[in-house]
């Protein structure tokens, strides 16, 4: 909390920080399933702390061992965990000229930009706080999700069978509660139906990992295709 | 280095580039908004493609087993609005509680 006197902006920059606090401790305890996931698919514990510590967005990581666990090709492995990555340039665009970085800190802000630290900031109501909720969201879920994938690598080799714990059901309730928030119009839910029938089609065709890669491409094509105009595009 | 490390260094570096590729790629460069739809449902696409994959891929093809299940109690939650976590948590439970009752 804030030291200063109860003003609105030392309010809001209190409010970004707890709610950065919030979404780290969550996230990262959705690390303890990618490193025991991670160790199942085979990755050796350096591999496991390796993606989390560099890689770092959650999405990536998680497609990249699934890959891997299934016996995929490398080179299909590393193009899902690249495709699903782009968004986080995307993010880098938007807040550019929200975090005005110069230097080592424009580095290290590219690397903590994420889902999480970039959600957090640009709901914050003004430069200030959002500019807190992007440093705290991103450096506190980097140490939780780090720190809890490293206890996820350890407990994997304990508890055997990572089927009996559910954690391939995890998984893919992870990507359905990230694709939810994403489902807010017709359109957006009409290409993930698309996309998912397709993967559905490819999937006893195709080696693991090119499923997914079509059903990306189904979305990108759905949404080259639309017809621009002044508020956006339609299809 | 065996092949894995070759993927696992790789993929990092494609996603890192990404990142900071974010950081000082001019903004003119993706201010059209077809581009930024088509990257936007791009992430649509792969995620509802990942959600198909993990569920229903078994051996090299298609099967049904409790993961389906937790599948649908993890769409109900989210759709009761309930935070990841929860959804996280319930889905591994689910599958866990069928298979120890042997089914799927």
């Amino acid at each position: 909390m804030s030291e200063r006197s109860g003003g609105s902006a030392g309010d809001a920059t209190a409010a970004a920080r707890r709610q950065a606090v919030s979404v780290a401790v969550a996230t990262g305890l959705y690390g303890v399933s990618f490193g025991a996931l991670a160790v199942a698919a085979g990755l050796s514990w350096g591999q496991t702390l390796f993606l989390s510590a560099v890689m770092f967005t959650g999405g990536s990581q998680f497609a990249l061992i699934g890959v891997i666990g299934a016996g995929g090709l490398g080179s299909a492995a590393v193009a899902g965990a690249a495709l699903l990555g782009s968004r986080n340039g995307l993010y880098g665009v938007q807040l550019g000229p929200v975090l005005e970085l110069k230097g080592w800190r424009r580095w290290l802000g590219a690397q903590l930009t994420i889902d999480e630290s970039a959600a957090v900031a640009l709901a914050q109501p003004d430069q200030a706080s959002r500019r807190v909720g992007f440093w705290w969201a991103g450096a506190g879920v980097w140490l939780c999700w780090n720190a809890c994938t490293a206890l996820g690598a350890l407990a994997g080799e304990a508890m055997g069978d990572p089927k009996a714990w559910g954690l391939d059901a995890a998984a893919a309730a992870a990507f359905l509660a990230l694709l939810w928030p994403r489902l807010t119009d017709r359109r957006t839910g009409l290409t993930a139906v698309l996309a998912g029938l397709v993967a559905l089609v490819v999937l006893p065709l195709a080696p693991p990992g090119l499923p997914v890669l079509a059903a990306g491409a189904v979305g990108l094509a759905v949404g080259l295709s639309g017809r621009t105009t002044a508020t956006g595009v339609e299809p | 280095m065996t092949d894995l490390w070759l993927v696992v260094l790789v993929a990092s570096a494609a996603c890192l580039g990404l990142k900071l590729a974010g950081a000082w790629v001019p903004r003119a460069w993706l201010d059209s908004q077809r581009v930024r739809v088509g990257l936007s449902l791009m992430t649509v696409g792969l995620l509802a493609g990942l959600v198909v994959t993990q569920t229903l891929s078994q051996d090299g093809g298609l099967g049904l087993d409790a993961r389906l299940a937790a599948l649908a109690l993890a769409a109900l939650l989210l759709w009761r609005r309930a935070p990841f976590l929860v959804v996280v948590v319930a889905g591994a439970g689910a599958a866990a509680g069928l298979r120890a009752l042997g089914w799927g």
